[in-house]
């Protein structure tokens, strides 16, 4: 009776996706542009869905990690005796059993698989079990005798610079300079600040899951919620010493990721348990244990001094940057790089000295996160140009609009931007939305209790509520940048379907996180092709690299690698039918064969065949490569073509406050957003609310709490994420300026919406307090134990 | 950085990771921990057989009766992923033990529209964009029956505070709530 989420295709977003034939839909309705529902909406909503955390296979068993407690130790001894006899428990492993390579990492190869010797950050893996039950592998877990000697923990990152190294490697990930321009130039108003974020939780709600199966070759399949197949497939093998193609990954049904399934988690550690035990192994962190098992937002620490002339021309722009990358290096060089290269901002910043470090400490790693480097810096520049414009006495947002960057405007790594730039549009539309009523003062409505800051507590009084309104605007790169060899692949295959009808099947590695990418790679084939039918194969390693689901970077890269593979099946198509008329497919002049609506159509000859006929049986499979234009890496001064391409956002927050109490609640976030075109509007306006949500927890809720390098609140009771209650109301502008050289002109849009929202609200909640508010989150006692500014 | 310690989390702080540093009794046959027992889900008959008395709700619907709709994603009762109907009762099945549920009627997102037909909440789910990665989905689907089975016309604050309690990491509950008012109208005949 339980139903085996087959190992053999645990995600089958295949499920029922076209409508009944009788529908007539014609593919032009569910093509690119259109809002197409999700391919697995239907399985999600009826709970059939097969996450992760879902798999099952006859005689599994149940893994589960030994966690280091401290943050800075020594291993004097490990006896693992008593755990491995406890009846049902069939393996316990350390480093001594790890056959490959020790470590492993996504840039560097700087993590152990499991601590030998020394401990660098609590929560650090010792050891891994497998048992029958999750609770016999727990308890075999507390029957593993560690024998720790506590050493003392580097915690902060300005201290580590020049600590005691935590690691062979060293202390400093990367120290990353930016020099542009003339820097003696100097402005006739400065403003200077410092400011600080702390360290936020992506929270995705599926906990890290998977299971491994030994194969039958020595080699192990590997069903897995990731965000990169093909970079996990790498680092698994070398860590089990095994061939890459004997290590298969299937990606199976991922519950959110937002950055934090970019590195490797319990990838390693599965794979060991079954290939020792010979059985299949499934493991699932708890919620407290997936704070300890994936990485984190950098934290910052970050100084500004900003001049401009009266008329407010921004004219230099000196920062210094701290990242705490805590104890590995995860992608914590590209974050750094991110956080300088965008730390002035979207605006025309002709001068520029920017210093930046992301360094090594015992605290919890850190690494991708959505936005990626440019939350943090947002929150600095952001910050000062609001303090910018009060020092000038100049509205804040024709401040922003007046140093705005255009397309043709060189950026401060001496980059000129050749593509879209819509700052100054994302700005206009960010405040052309209507303000939300003004409190009346009677019950019910905007003024009940429940609406107050404070909310169900019910707290605030409405006569001590102030409200404030404030501004932002940001922007990052998309895709991968400095050189990187970024490319997707994908395979589309065009063929008879068995009620005769033309299928198309497309097969791409690309990690569908949540985000929509299964949905515009059968618009996009469905455009191309003009065919209704577009099944999806289950993302796996037996096709080539998609690359990352991370960087704003899957609609461009792996949209481009769909639409290539189906362009090209369309022209093999093209050239059959041609041979088989023996005419050509390009005149002279002209195409004389061509496919619209679904037709194979000739000019000359007059003709029309239908997919079917032109396929004659014979299916048509074409695979292709997509890479972006290709960039450079910056030298010694931070200069050079580093990016691709850009996306901006802008967003305007209300906020209501009560000053007593600390307590603040956001009424309304408007934003402005530039998505080059919008493929599928409803899945737009889907990952702009999102990521506001996110900006907005990360501006007054959201904080890992590190004390000593240890985590105060590894848990959803304590780690609060946004509720229904805390969301606002948003309304969101699309601003539509198709993307040269992007396919269909799209640009990503994952992560513009997570930029500019916490500065947004954290400048609303000054403007409601005066406060100079300097640190995120923003917490109860910044405002109520503040000295107040009248 | 974030030295700067909030009292309030010390004790809560107190992790798993750290007490197991403190040692505890060694492991021990769980079949002198187990039972037999018999639960009601979606109106059938589920005979549990030796189980571990520790398990969950929520981990003998996944784990034993081959139910995984219902979600696990912090099984301490914040996130509502685990939704489903105790005797008619919204609970959060992480939060049942197992054999304390032998003589309830439980109903899982599974039970909701059986076969391949979808429930007027699913499908609105579905047609407002209010599924993402999916995790929270079912949870918020069972909340969003029992909300609207016992307050078909809330307003918006009510709807708030009723999947207040359902976290949702990808959608920022935009084209959730869109979706709750389009089920209303439909319910209501006010929208075709």
């Amino acid at each position: 009776m339980k139903p085996v989420l087959s190992a053999a295709a645990p995600f089958a977003p295949t499920a029922p996706t076209a409508p009944p034939h009788s529908d007539r839909k014609r593919s032009t309705d569910r093509g690119v542009g259109t809002s197409s529902s999700r391919p697995d909406g239907i399985p999600k909503v009826k709970g059939q869905f097969a996450f992760s955390s879902d798999l099952w296979a006859d005689g599994m068993l149940w893994g589960r990690t030994l966690r280091s407690p401290h943050p800075s130790a020594r291993i004097r001894d490990l006896d693992t005796e008593a755990a491995r006899r406890i009846p049902g428990v069939h393996a316990v492993l350390t480093a001594d059993d790890v056959p490959g390579e020790p470590n492993y990492g996504l840039e560097h190869a700087d993590q152990p698989v499991f601590a030998s010797d020394v401990i660098r950050y609590q929560g650090e893996a010792v050891a891994a079990v497998a048992a029958d039950h999750p609770e016999i592998a727990w308890r075999a877990v507390q029957a593993i005798e560690v024998d720790y000697e506590p050493t003392a923990a580097v915690v902060d990152p300005e201290a580590a610079i020049d600590a005691p190294p935590v690691h062979p490697d060293g202390n400093v990930f990367r120290h990353l300079t930016i020099r542009h321009g003339d820097l003696e130039a100097t402005g006739e108003v400065t403003v200077e600040g410092a400011y600080a974020v702390g360290m936020q939780d992506q929270a995705f709600l599926g906990p890290e899951s998977g299971m491994a199966i030994p194969g039958d070759d020595g080699g192990v399949d590997l069903y897995i919620s990731t965000q990169w197949l093909h970079v996990d497939r790498d680092q698994v093998a070398a860590c089990l010493g095994l061939a890459p193609e004997l290590v298969r990954l299937t990606l199976s049904g991922v519950g959110g990721a937002f950055g934090a399934r970019e590195d490797v988690s319990l990838q390693v550690h599965v794979c060991l348990l079954a290939l020792r035990t010979g059985r299949a192994v499934k493991m699932l962190y708890s919620r407290e244990e997936s704070f300890f098992g994936h990485v984190h937002r950098h934290p910052a620490r970050m100084w500004y001094r900003h001049h401009a002339n009266s008329n407010g021309d921004l004219v230099k722009v000196e920062a210094r940057l701290l990242l705490d990358g805590g104890a590995y290096a995860s992608s914590s060089t590209a974050v750094i790089a991110n956080a300088a290269c965008f730390s002035c901002g979207p605006y025309r910043v002709p001068n520029a000295h920017i210093d930046a470090w992301v360094v090594r400490t015992n605290n919890p790693p850190c690494g991708a996160m959505r936005g990626f480097g440019a939350v943090q810096a947002c929150f600095g520049h952001e910050s000062q140009m609001d303090k910018l414009a009060a020092a000038l006495d100049m509205d804040p947002v024709q401040l922003r609009l007046r140093n705005a960057l255009r397309s043709g405007d060189e950026l401060i790594t001496g980059q000129r931007i050749t593509g879209t730039a819509p700052a100054r549009e994302c700005i206009e539309a960010a405040v052309a939305h209507p303000l939300p009523p003004e409190p009346t003062g009677k019950g019910g409505g905007p003024d009940d209790p429940l609406l107050l800051p404070g909310g169900a507590g019910r707290t605030a009084d409405r006569a001590d509520v102030r409200r404030g309104v404030g501004f932002a605007v940001g922007f990052k790169n998309l895709m991968y940048s400095e050189g990187f060899d970024d490319f997707s692949t994908a395979a589309v295959r065009l063929e008879e379907g068995v009620n005769g009808e033309p299928v198309a099947t497309v097969h791409c590695a690309a990690a569908e996180v949540g985000q929509g990418f299964v949905t515009l790679a059968q618009q996009i084939v469905r455009s191309v092709l003009g065919v209704d039918r577009v099944v999806l194969r289950a993302a796996d390693t037996r096709v080539g690299s998609a690359g990352s689901t991370s960087a704003s970077r899957q609609t461009w890269m792996s949209g481009g690698a769909v639409q290539a593979a189906a362009l090209a099946v369309r022209d093999s198509l093209l050239e059959r039918v041609a041979e088989a008329r023996g005419v050509e497919v390009q005149g002279a002049r002209r195409k004389l064969l061509t496919l619209r609506n679904g037709e194979v159509v000739g000019v000359e000859g007059r003709f029309r065949l239908t997919l079917t006929d032109a396929l004659g049986g014979r299916p048509v499979e074409e695979v292709r490569e997509y890479r972006h234009a290709p960039t450079m890496p910056l030298d010694d001064d931070g200069q050079g073509d580093a990016h691709v391409s850009y996306a901006f956002a802008a967003h305007r927050a209300v906020v209501d406050v009560d000053p007593e109490l600390g307590l603040i609640r956001v009424l309304q976030i408007t934003t402005g957003q530039d998505v080059g075109k919008a493929l599928n509007p409803l899945q737009v306006t889907g990952q702009i609310e999102g990521g506001i949500a996110q900006g907005l927890g990360l501006a007054v809720m959201e904080e890992i709490v590190v004390d000593g390098g240890r985590i105060r609140n590894p848990s959803f009771t304590d780690y609060l994420i946004p509720t229904a209650l805390d969301m606002p109301d948003v309304q969101a502008t699309l601003i539509e300026q198709p993307e040269p050289g992007a396919p269909f002109g799209a640009k990503g849009v994952g992560e513009p919406p997570t930029i500019s929202s916490t500065p947004a609200v954290v400048s609303a909640i000054r403007a409601a307090t005066g406060i100079d508010l300097c640190r995120v989150p923003v917490r109860p006692d910044d405002i109520a134990l503040s000295e107040r500014t009248p | 950085m974030t030295s700067d310690r909030n009292p309030g989390y010390a004790e809560a702080g107190r992790s798993q990771v750290e007490a197991a540093a403190e040692g505890a009794p060694a492991g021990s046959r769980l079949t002198d921990e187990s039972e037999s027992y018999t639960l009601q889900v979606n109106g059938r008959e589920e005979s549990v057989k030796a189980a571990w008395l520790g398990e969950s709700l929520l981990y003998v619907l996944r784990e034993r009766l081959g139910l995984p709709g219902s979600k696990n994603a912090c099984e301490q009762g914040e996130c509502g992923s685990c939704s489903v109907f105790l005797d008619g009762t919204l609970v959060v099945s992480c939060c049942v033990l197992a054999a304390d549920a032998v003589d309830s009627e439980v109903v899982t997102v599974e039970g909701l529209e059986p076969g391949d037909g979808l429930s007027d909440v699913q499908q609105h789910f579905l047609d407002a964009g209010a599924v993402q990665c999916g995790f929270c989905t079912p949870g918020l689907i069972v909340a969003v029956h029992d909300l609207l089975d016992r307050v078909p016309d809330a307003d918006e604050l009510t709807v708030r505070e009723a999947i207040s309690g359902n976290l949702c990491r990808c959608t920022g509950y935009g084209r959730i709530l869109q979706a709750v008012v389009d089920v209303q109208r439909q319910r209501a005949g006010t929208q075709p």
